[in-house]
């Protein structure tokens, strides 16, 4: 008897292997995507200075957290995906009225002032990154974007542009969330 | 017209294996001869059948016609002949047709050397054979047909990935086909032996060939690949513990396991129920391989476009090959009579510990693969598990390993006397104790662990040659005498030598090259030079240089060592523009006992170039020992008694083997 369980054992564990694999498949699962460290940390510690020729302050990890939802945006003049999500951007923080928080990261001061006077400025306050900010936040590459809560904790974090299905799909969502 | 032949020809290849898959085996079961005596022309039908496929796909590759979508995407007009042909299974659907081609000539050969089986474990065998074929058919013509048009046809196609058009990578696929789609036989035969309720010597017998032949071409295809992952990739690394290259080592882990207990199921009639699940087993993880590389179910370096349908279909086949099959062997297993006991200080003792390293290092690797996924499903985290995982679990199982594997050869059958083995062994600890103190000598430092690594390997060399040398009486008989012992000696008891010296030779390249290798970056100028490990780089400059289908930068690296030359390094960095895509090709030199690697980073823009130097100690010596495996099991494979499948009386009297009892 004890012989018979012992040769179904490999059928089992098979069995069980295999449950894993067809769960893999599952359409909505994406192997290559990358979780964020980032998220339910409390806001890095930062202070960033305006961007010289900006009539924005900056900010730093004190103006963050005081009972209000903020979105903050890692960008810079040179890149092209930001350019890409730039009105998507400005449409959501006109339409939400959530405050976006701009990181100008590794940039000429006067390309990021003319790249904000071409396309229109949506944030609120815009810190001067030169790298060491996106240290704090654990930032790869530009854009990125971060969604805080009120106590100042980051509950959302997207690497790569806000566009179009991901914003109704994840952003919305987790704004209305929060702000409840 | 050509790739409608192709496809027709495939879908007869289908219509055969159906025919194979059934009469034979209701023939079998009824004793009904005219039925069994189908499979034998069938597989040679489905040979021709599928030649004729691959041939067609072939030919459409060479001639670039591109109304095929499978060329259009994956070739180009400018590439080079030899590109064009291998591109012909470097992509998901062509690969699918050269598998089932192996696969065909496979069950071809059973057909036709197959003459002394048997009729009934010859038509059950076959049947088996034609139903894994069955299912990649299917797989091959309902979701990846080669043979699809395309209108209009585009005017050039979109190129072969360019890290793929080396000629490492170009034999790499065949290889590693021949080792998977192999390890199909022993399966067949497990599946055959469990339907007819009855495993014996002669079954080990007809069994040990096909796995070896099988071993033998995944040895080569597992080397081929880390050689190009080597040279081609230009991190200077030979194995990443990559999901994809785990997928392949598994199955050769396990096949070295099932190579070894099948030689106990000929000689004592034991551990038949652990063969057959191993053959099993071993055939089920070249499936799964198969199924981890095209379903995109873990993220790796080299994946195919992957499809989650393809995923799906391959999943339900595995679910139907490796259930069914573990399901027959639950079923079925007792009905096998396990033989002979035998006593735990033996050969087959040996064999049995032999099994228990490879199998829990097979596990181990499982495990570290599929961990990842397992944790996804449950808490969604994602981790990677990487070489400091495999460097405290497998290396671990290695080392015992190796030290036993020299024991093992010296012991007899039924019952050794472990101090004797010993006693026979002090020239191998002798040679233990010498390849410790070299290591030590020649490396600052005091590096204990290497130095205790290499005297391990170094006593499994020596012990192996030990054994050779006593069979043969060397040195202790006239030379004329030795000789004539040489001859007589069945080969694949020099085989045996080969494959465990070979072993060796690679464990203290794969040493060597863990713990000593060497990595520099500098920025050079034109003239200016860099040191490492006492070898002078001098950079000499980088001029642009036209490929066939590529552009390139050629840097000119000249190596002096105390002011002797010592070689002229010119790496690569190549733009493929049809793709956009750039490769590195490193430039290497080697000693035979150190490889000099260089690699060309980007320029500064400011007449700097970023040239990057590795230092690898022994690496060649990785190749080097899988060439001797490889050459160790066709040197067995020729031995007479394998080649006719059944043991001749002079092989009875002379007690043969892989691991033949030593002779006095």
């Amino acid at each position: 008897m004890i012989q018979r369980l012992l040769l179904l054992l490999p059928l089992l564990l098979f069995f069980v292997v295999a449950g894993y694999f067809l769960w893999g498949l599952s359409p909505d699962r994406d192997p290559q995507a990358l979780p964020s460290a980032m998220v339910d940390k409390p806001t890095p510690s930062f202070d960033l200075p305006p961007v010289p020729g900006l009539e924005q302050p900056g900010f730093a990890s004190a103006d963050l957290g005081k009972g209000e939802v903020v979105m903050v945006n890692f960008f810079a003049s040179w890149c092209v995906p930001c350019r890409a999500e730039h009105p998507y951007l400005t449409d959501l923080a006109a339409r939400t009225g959530v405050p976006l928080y701009g990181i100008n990261h590794r940039d000429k001061p006067e390309a990021a002032v003319a790249w904000l006077e071409e396309l229109g400025n949506p944030y609120s306050r815009i810190g001067a990154d030169s790298g060491r900010g996106a240290v704090e936040w654990g930032v790869s590459g530009v854009p990125e974007t971060f969604i805080l809560d009120g106590e100042g904790r980051i509950r959302y974090h997207h690497r790569g542009p806000i566009l179009g299905q991901l914003i109704e799909d994840e952003v919305e969502p987790m704004l209305r969330a929060l702000r409840q | 017209m050509i790739a409608e032949l192709g496809h027709f020809a495939l879908i007869l290849a289908l219509l055969t294996a159906v025919v194979q898959g059934s009469l034979p085996m209701v023939g079998a079961a009824r004793g009904y001869m005219p039925w069994m005596s189908l499979a034998a022309p069938a597989a040679l039908m489905q040979l021709v059948l599928v030649a004729l496929s691959f041939a067609a796909l072939t030919y459409v590759y060479v001639v670039s016609d591109f109304t095929v979508v499978n060329v259009a995407e994956n070739s180009h007009s400018a590439k080079p002949m030899l590109y064009k042909v291998t591109g012909v299974w470097g992509n998901h659907e062509g690969s699918m047709v050269l598998w089932i081609l192996i696969l065909a000539l496979f069950g071809s050969m059973v057909a036709f050397f197959g003459g002394n089986l048997p009729p009934s474990l010859k038509a059950r065998v076959l049947g088996v054979q034609a139903w894994i074929g069955i299912g990649f058919l299917l797989f091959t013509l309902l979701t990846s047909n080669p043979f699809l048009r395309v209108f209009p046809a585009p005017a050039d196609g979109r190129d072969l990935n360019p890290l793929l058009q080396d000629p490492g990578l170009a034999f790499h696929p065949p290889l590693l086909y021949a080792g998977y789609v192999g390890f199909s036989m022993a399966f067949s035969f497990a599946i055959a032996a469990l339907i007819e309720g009855k495993l014996d010597a002669a079954w080990a017998r007809w069994v040990r060939p096909w796995t070896l032949l099988a071993w033998a071409f995944l040895t080569a295809g597992i080397a081929l690949g880390s050689w190009w992952a080597y040279y081609e990739l230009g991190w200077g690394g030979w194995w990443f513990w990559d999901p994809v290259e785990n997928v392949s080592f598994m199955p050769w882990l396990l096949g070295t396991a099932l190579l070894h207990s099948a030689i106990v199921v000929e000689k004592r009639d034991a551990l038949k129920i652990w063969t057959v699940l191993l053959a099993i087993l071993t055939f089920s993880l070249s499936l799964m391989g198969t199924f981890i590389v095209r379903s995109g179910l873990l993220t790796s370096v080299h994946a195919f476009a992957t499809d989650p349908e393809r995923g799906f279909f391959i999943l339900v086949l595995l679910l139907i090959t490796v259930g069914g099959s573990l399901l027959l062997f639950a079923l079925r297993a007792p009905v096998l009579k396990p033989g002979g006991l035998f006593a735990p200080i033996s050969r087959e003792g040996g064999m049995v510990l032999n099994n228990l390293f490879l199998a829990a290092a097979c596990a181990t690797v499982f495990l570290g693969t599929l961990y990842p996924l397992f944790l996804e499903a449950i808490d969604g985290s994602k981790v990677s598990v990487g070489p400091p995982f495999y460097n405290v679990t497998f290396v671990p199982l290695m080392v015992p390993l190796l030290f036993v594997m020299a024991l093992g050869p010296l012991m007899p059958w039924k019952r050794a006397d472990l101090a004797g083995v010993f006693a026979r062994l002090k020239l191998a600890a002798l040679g233990a104790l010498a390849g410790a103190a070299i290591t030590l000598y020649l490396r600052e430092g005091w590096p204990v662990l290497p130095a205790a690594a290499m005297g391990l390997v170094a006593w499994l060399f020596v012990a192996s040659l030990v054994e050779w040398c006593e069979r043969i009486k060397l040195f202790r008989a006239p030379l004329g005498d030795s000789w004539r012992r040489a001859r007589n000696l069945p080969r694949a008891a020099h085989g045996m030598t080969l494959a465990h010296a070979g072993m060796a030779i690679a464990a203290a390249g794969m040493i060597g090259a863990s713990v000593w290798n060497l990595e520099e970056v500098r920025n050079l100028r034109p003239g200016e030079s860099m040191q490492v490990a006492g070898y002078d780089y001098r950079f000499d400059g980088v001029e642009q240089i036209q490929g066939p289908n590529y552009l390139a930068d050629r840097a000119q690296i000249t190596v002096t060592r105390d002011g002797r030359p010592v070689a002229v390094l010119t790496p690569e960095k190549r733009l493929y523009p049809v793709q956009n895509m750039p490769t590195t090709e490193a430039a290497i030199h080697t000693t035979w006992v150190v490889d000099l690697y260089a690699v060309i980073g980007d320029s500064d823009g400011r007449g700097g170039w970023a040239v990057r130097i590795f230092h690898e100690p022994l690496v060649p010596w990785i190749w080097i020992g899988c060439i001797v495996m490889v050459l160790g099991s066709f040197v067995s494979l020729s031995d007479r008694r394998l080649r006719i499948g059944a043991p001749s009386r002079k092989a009875k009297a002379v007690p043969a083997g892989g691991h033949p009892a030593p002779a006095e």
